[in-house]
């Protein structure tokens, strides 16, 4: 049976982020406990193309008509840390329009909704872990953390890998953005290496003319163990 | 050997429902299939208050113990009408619940149980937690990782039974906090 190694610490953010308001009433104040990776943890659902319906990979046609935006084409590979590919797998995201506003009915900024963009779309990976979609790139939005308080322009991808331990929830984020600096969910990060991951990078070779900008964003899970019996179980 | 770096966890913000609901994904057993049970519970946080944007996914075994995937070293095998997984978001009051079958005991060792994630806004990370079962006291007892906890914790995670619904709360932070675990 494989079990799957922690990742390095710093690599994910603490729960207990306090910049983030959010956190200050959600996050578990006790210890977390071990649970040693057993049958149940070291398998898990192995969604894929079976979840996703012909079209689902491009979010710029809904309801009869063209999204507004600047139109992009979002690749990358899907890999474990050890560098496996993980194949076949599903990617669901979503994402604020070209204005920042999501299709939510909480969503209160003002930016206009886009009546052709729904803001969701999946894909699976193939066989050697690659993914692309077509989206229009999110705008930025203001929220209520701090004072004038914007998120970075960011694409929400889930991914289940092949494990209950690779389960993956993260945000696509964008070279260069002037906003990382005051956002506190990009930053919960520790690692500044961990931040650079999230960043997606241009690719011209992907960018088509007269068509899409492309950006690739390749996607690490946790990986296996090579020897599961030499290493300690460490409770990041 | 290289190791990359993972990618990071980032939360799934206040607006999960658009990209993570399924209209199927409560049923983890088809509605017509022998034996089904519901779970069904609410979320909370520190101050007592109801989570009205959080996902809860399960992930268990088949009646008999086993799973659809090729690192079962019994070899994967699906159960009619069972996916052996679930995803629910919480509603307006915090409620989620789904339609299932009891897992059997996938060794010699663990009691039945259901994996439970939870995800949402105000958590950067997932967090885990373990569903154990009220009619399996002596297995509960010999359960190895119920016994790494304290009595009290231990108790929080096996579900109350009311009129044939399995209830299973999870308080986010506070007294009656949820035991979390890290895998
Ligand atoms: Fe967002």
């Amino acid at each position: 049976m494989p079990t799957y190694r922690p990742d390095r610490p710093g690599t994910h953010p603490d729960y207990d982020s306090p910049a983030y308001r959010s956190t200050a009433l959600r996050h578990p104040t006790k210890p977390l406990h071990l649970l040693p990776q057993r049958l149940t943890e070291v398998t898990g659902p192995l969604f894929g193309a079976d979840r996703v319906q012909p079209g689902d990979d491009d979010l710029t046609h809904w309801a009869g008509g063209e999204a507004v935006g600047q139109r992009i084409i979002v690749h990358g590979r899907v890999m474990d840390s050890g560098g496996r590919p993980v194949p076949d797998t599903l990617l669901e995201v979503w994402q604020a329009n070209a204005g920042g506003r999501y299709r939510h009915p909480v969503d209160q900024w003002a930016a206009p909704l886009d009546p052709h963009f729904a803001g969701h779309g999946r894909t699976a990976a193939d066989s050697d872990g690659h993914y692309r979609f077509t989206t229009i790139k999110p705008g930025a939005y203001p929220w209520k953390n701090h004072a004038n308080a914007w998120r970075p322009a960011h694409i929400h991808f889930s991914l289940f890998g092949q494990a209950f331990t690779q389960r993956l929830v993260t945000q696509m984020y964008f070279p260069d953005d002037p906003l990382f600096f005051q956002d506190p969910i990009f930053n919960s990060v520790p690692d500044e290496r961990g931040r650079a991951r999230m960043v997606s990078a241009y690719d011209h070779d992907v960018t088509t003319d007269h068509w899409a900008l492309g950006f690739r964003f390749d996607i690490v899970l946790r990986g296996r163990e090579q020897t599961p019996f030499e290493s300690e179980p460490d409770d990041d | 050997m290289t190791e990359f770096g993972a990618t990071p966890s980032q939360t799934v913000g206040p607006f999960l429902s658009i990209g993570l609901v399924w209209a199927d994904g409560a049923q983890v057993a088809a509605a017509d299939t022998m034996g089904g049970i519901e779970i069904a519970g609410q979320v909370f946080d520190g101050a007592g208050e109801v989570v009205p944007d959080a996902l809860i996914e399960i992930w268990q075994a088949d009646p008999d113990g086993r799973f659809p995937h090729p690192d079962d070293p019994r070899g994967a095998v699906t159960y009619p009408g069972f996916r052996s997984f679930g995803r629910c978001a919480t509603d307006a009051t915090g409620h989620f619940s789904f339609h299932t079958l009891k897992p059997g005991r996938v060794d010699d060792e663990q009691a039945p149980h259901v994996d439970v994630t939870v995800l949402a806004r105000g958590l950067l990370k997932h967090l885990v937690t373990r569903l154990y079962f009220p009619d399996e006291t002596a297995a509960n007892v010999a359960d190895p990782v119920l016994a790494t906890l304290a009595e009290d914790e231990r108790a929080r995670l096996v579900a109350v039974d009311i009129d044939g619904t399995l209830h299973f709360d999870i308080h986010l932070q506070g007294e009656r906090e949820t035991p979390f675990f890290t895998v």
